[in-house]
């Protein structure tokens, strides 16, 4: 007990030390400002010191961290079933997308194919977790800047796509729904005219968010020309998604990779846009919204019926491998390495989350901007914290 | 092999001589090239992926030679395996009894290996499509490789993380401060010798909630109780 | 007087303070309910406050109650006396304002001559009380708010000058009981049914006037200052309970007199167009006049402060520079030219 607190003590001295030697280290001007860990800024528990020469950033690091959890050694002592219920918590608002390149790497190891109703649902899913994820993020974008009304339009239309997840799934935020060679269920009787209409709703929510925000010329001023990223930059620091498409680099894994899913089966367009600054990362979100609604009324129509589950073992051993998968998630590109070894279980899983990289450009990009477009650049990155710490 | 040029399309399951194939062979060799006997090994699937071992004094040269040579310009991950099995099973010991005798024989996966750790990484090319998953054994006494970050920016944090889950080095990386945890912190986590501290303050519940599953015979029984936390 | 019965000196005084204090509460009440309760949950497809009172409309009373029963927190770095200070410096500053405001022909609490000038120069002491706020903090988000406020709220007290300026040019006088009665008692082109509103003439005037409360009550777009999801609270961080409630009266107060002063300077204050019952002057006013009066105020101050919510609630904000870029290079510019033509009118017509 004295020797916790002892230590307790140690590192307190040793954080105020740090701090002392920061300020001694400063110019006279400098302030050194903590934006967070707890600040309404911040999609939960980031840390962010920024030294201020004025109002201008001279210096920022991020201190990420207070959510780790310890996702990779916790899935060493999970069998292959029970990874899903873990990682289904990384980010915790595009729920169903974490589940499935862990899903698609171990079938991979398994040489098993989920069955094309399956493929075609998973994808579904996914997508319409891409609008629950980004509609947030939309709404969220008022806040950062100041519009306190649209985030109220956002929460009341993700409750649509959040019922329909429920519904077939059981949870609204974390359905582990996905298994090994397939799915869990079938989907409800009604629910395919049911996500008819409520895709119809978000376009119209989509719109009404252009209007609102993007049309507003304060957004414009607070966003264009700010946190430009140039597209070798981004590919060198590994951002992805939205991110990597706003600096004019034109790669999106549902179109680039093979994967077991159902989007090469469906027409839909890969939004980029060249000037990399915030308006564009916040521009190509919105786009990739209004494809996705689009996306799940083609799936919707041509889903092939059949079972949702192929045939695997009651107790399952992956074979002994190794399997890379990743996909264009919400927040980007997310992909898990797994390594088996023939066990109930994982040898090692690597979460390569996308957040992760998204954050890591935080230092170079936050050089010489203003506090406010601190703000302004860290909500056009969008980020989760689960993602980040994983 | 010969292949026939026709105006037919290649039917996509005839033949392993797919064009992702030649790609990935292709650069294989590419890489062969430029670093010779540094590339220890490799291991290509057919229209899937490729993986590439290099020795661990050519780790910075294979880094750019991935990214000026072959085009892999989009830095993915880094990070690293460790390759013991762990001594303490998957934590489902019963503290009341002696551990089980465990296997501890180190095996290393695709591309092959030497040593206990190895750090590993993957790059993209965004351009054409495919990425390469490269490995370096790390020796065992000192694991200390260098560092990336000149050849990609992105390096930085993974690199630290690598660092504090592993105990990593990177000569060249002037800022190695850990990521996750606190720097007074000892030990490295993902290493598996390091316990899982969850399991070791509250055993595994599953060693007293036993639990068959219905209308099992007896021989499926040990089996299934490990199974019963996934079928609820 | 309303009753022509001679009141004793205390007895008057004691009835203008009685009168300060509803005048100056009564608006916030309001607009608090009516406004930052209903309508902007209306907006946001919301209900708003239903529980307490019918409809809710006992919320805010439930509100001042909790924040009265809060403890009193200060930092313990923050310097006490003048951290006590700066909401009072910030009330205060509404409550003189509000001195020089009449309600009715007979209902003012004092009647200046330099009305106008009066109430520009007292509507800075606020910008005191805000940054001595910031300052005595001990808080660095604090600091920033208070140094953004300071840098703002000065910049914008110009443009608001130069726009009452060309009500003053074009009513020929600073008084405000004399400018209600110049625009009730006017005529348009020949044509007195409507009196001569200023808004109608003074457009540019009355559109610089209000972008200038907006950004003196450092509300959205203007809230840099306050910017909730930067600074959290900025200068108002550290404020808890009673002291948090002064500044939250005074904000949502000062926009009601604010509009108070708009509806004199634009929209003929508490009159209605003379026309209409054949008055001639303010002698000619009958005496209902006086209940009649406050209540068309209430009314003009309702309207003007729905637009300035509706602005609130809808825009995302302004960064510091760009604030301070449209103060001095847009609407001080602007302001200028409107006088110079008001002038030039003035004159020729």
């Amino acid at each position: 007990m004295t020797d916790l607190a002892d230590r307790q003590k140690l590192s307190y001295i040793a954080a105020q030390a740090a701090d002392a030697r920061l300020n001694v280290e400063l110019e006279t001007e400098g302030m050194t400002l903590n934006i967070g860990p707890q600040h309404p800024a911040t999609h939960g528990t980031l840390r962010i010191i920024v030294r201020l020469d004025g109002e201008q950033v001279v210096w920022a690091e991020p201190s990420a961290g207070y959510m780790h959890r310890g996702y990779e050694k916790l899935t060493e002592v999970r069998t292959f079933p029970q990874v899903t219920t873990l990682i289904n918590r990384i980010d915790w608002l595009g729920s169903f997308a974490n589940e499935v390149p862990f899903i698609l790497a171990a079938e991979k190891l398994m040489q098993v194919e989920a069955p094309p109703r399956a493929q075609w649902i998973r994808t579904i899913l996914f997508e319409l977790s891409r609008i629950a994820n980004v509609g947030l993020f939309l709404g969220d974008l008022g806040v950062q800047l100041g519009a306190i009304t649209p985030v109220f339009l956002a929460f009341r239309d993700r409750e649509y796509v959040l019922n329909l997840i429920e519904s077939a799934t059981g949870g609204r935020f974390h359905p582990n729904f996905d298994r090994i060679g397939g799915l869990k269920d079938d989907l409800p009787a009604g629910w395919i005219t049911e996500t008819k209409q409520v895709m119809k709703k978000l376009r119209t929510f989509c719109d009404e968010m252009d209007d609102l925000l993007f049309g507003n010329e304060i957004f414009q001023s607070r966003l264009r020309g700010i946190g430009v990223i140039p597209g070798d930059v981004a590919k060198q620091y590994g951002l992805s998604g939205a991110n990597l498409r706003a600096s004019g680099v034109d790669w999106d894994l549902r179109r680039d990779q093979k994967l077991a899913m159902a989007w090469d089966q469906v027409d839909w367009k890969v939004w980029t846009h060249p000037d990399g600054d915030c308006y564009a990362r916040c521009w190509v979100r919105l786009q990739e919204t209004r494809e996705a609604t689009k996306i799940v009324d083609q799936l919707l129509d041509g889903i092939p019926s059949g079972p949702v589950m192929a045939k695997v073992p009651r107790i399952i051993k992956v074979p002994e491998g190794e399997a890379w998968v990743s996909t264009e998630n919400p927040l980007g590109e997310m992909g898990y390495y797994v390594v088996s070894k023939g066990d109930l279980g994982p040898f090692r899983v690597k979460i390569r989350s996308a957040s992760f990289n998204n954050i890591s450009i935080v230092p170079w990009v936050l050089r010489g901007v203003y506090v406010p477009d601190v703000i302004s650049i860290l909500a056009s990155l969008y980020f989760i914290l689960g993602d980040i710490d994983r | 092999m010969v292949v026939a040029l026709s105006d037919a399309p290649v039917a996509e399951t005839e033949t392993p001589a797919l064009p992702g194939d030649a790609l990935r062979e292709g650069i294989v060799q590419r890489l062969r090239d430029v670093l010779g006997d540094d590339l220890l090994d490799s291991l290509v699937k057919p229209g899937d992926d490729m993986w590439v071992r290099v020795r661990l004094g050519a780790w910075r040269a294979a880094g750019m030679a991935l990214r000026d040579v072959i085009g892999c310009e989009y830095f993915c991950f880094l990070s690293a395996i460790d390759w013991m099995p762990s001594p303490y099973g998957r934590g489902e010991d019963d503290p009341t009894e002696p551990p089980p005798e465990r296997d501890d024989t180190i095996r290393q996966g695709y591309a092959g290996g030497e040593t206990r750790m190895q750090i590993f990484a993957r790059v993209t090319n965004v351009k054409e499509h495919f990425g390469v998953t490269i490995k370096a054994d790390l020796a065992d006494d000192e694991p200390v490789a260098d560092s990336w970050i000149s050849v990609y920016a992105g390096a930085n944090w993974h690199e630290r993380e690598a660092h504090e889950m592993f105990g990593i080095g990177f000569a060249g990386h002037n800022d190695l401060r850990n990521m996750y945890l606190p720097m007074e912190f000892e030990g490295h986590p993902l290493r598996k010798d390091f316990p899982l501290l969850a399991r070791m303050v509250k055993p595994w519940p599953g060693i007293v909630d036993v639990e068959p599953l219905p209308g099992d015979d007896a021989a499926d029984e040990a089996a299934d109780t490990t199974d019963a936390g996934s079928a609820t | 007087m309303i009753y022509a019965v001679d009141l004793p000196y205390w007895a008057q005084s004691l009835l203008r303070v009685l009168g300060g204090t509803v005048a100056v509460l009564l608006p916030a009440g309001t607009i608090v309910y009516l406004f930052l309760f209903k309508m902007m949950s209306f907006m946001q497809s919301r209900l708003g406050p239903m529980e307490a009172g019918p409809y809710g409309s006992m919320q805010l009373f439930a509100e001042v109650g909790k924040w009265l029963q809060k403890e009193d927190i200060q930092p313990e770095k923050a310097d006490k006396r003048i951290f006590k200070m700066a909401p009072l410096i910030v009330l205060v500053s509404t409550f003189l304002l509000v001195a020089v405001v009449p309600f009715g022909p007979d209902a003012y609490f004092t009647n200046f001559d330099a009305g106008v000038f009066y109430m520009l120069a007292v509507s800075s002491i606020s910008t005191l009380g805000i940054l001595i706020a910031g300052w005595s903090s001990a808080n660095k988000y604090s600091l920033l708010g208070g140094l953004r406020a300071a840098g703002q709220l000065i910049a914008y007290e110009l443009p608001m000058v130069l726009a009452v300026l060309g009500v003053v040019i074009q009513a020929e006088t600073m008084n405000m009981q004399g400018i209600v009665v110049r625009q009730n008692a006017g005529e348009m082109f020949g044509w007195d049914g409507l009196g001569n509103p200023y808004i109608l003439t003074q457009f540019v005037g009355f559109v610089i006037f209000m972008i200038s409360v907006q950004a003196e009550l450092t509300q959205v777009p203007f809230d840099m200052p306050i910017a909730e999801s930067e600074l959290v609270s900025g200068y108002m961080t550290e404020y808890s309970g009673f002291r948090f409630l002064i500044f939250f009266i005074a904000e949502f107060a000062t926009a009601g007199v604010f509009a108070l002063v708009a509806s004199i300077l634009f929209l003929g204050g508490w009159g209605v167009p003379f026309s209409w019952f054949g008055w001639t002057g303010i002698d000619d006013i009958d005496n209902w006049m006086n209940v009649a009066g406050p209540l068309v105020m209430f009314t003009k101050m309702l309207v003007l402060t729905f637009l300035m919510m509706w602005i609130r609630f809808s825009y995302p904000r302004f960064r510091e520079d760009q604030l301070q870029r449209f103060a001095w290079k847009v609407l001080i510019p602007v302001a200028l030219l409107n006088i110079m033509a008001t002038a030039v009118l003035k004159v020729a017509f």
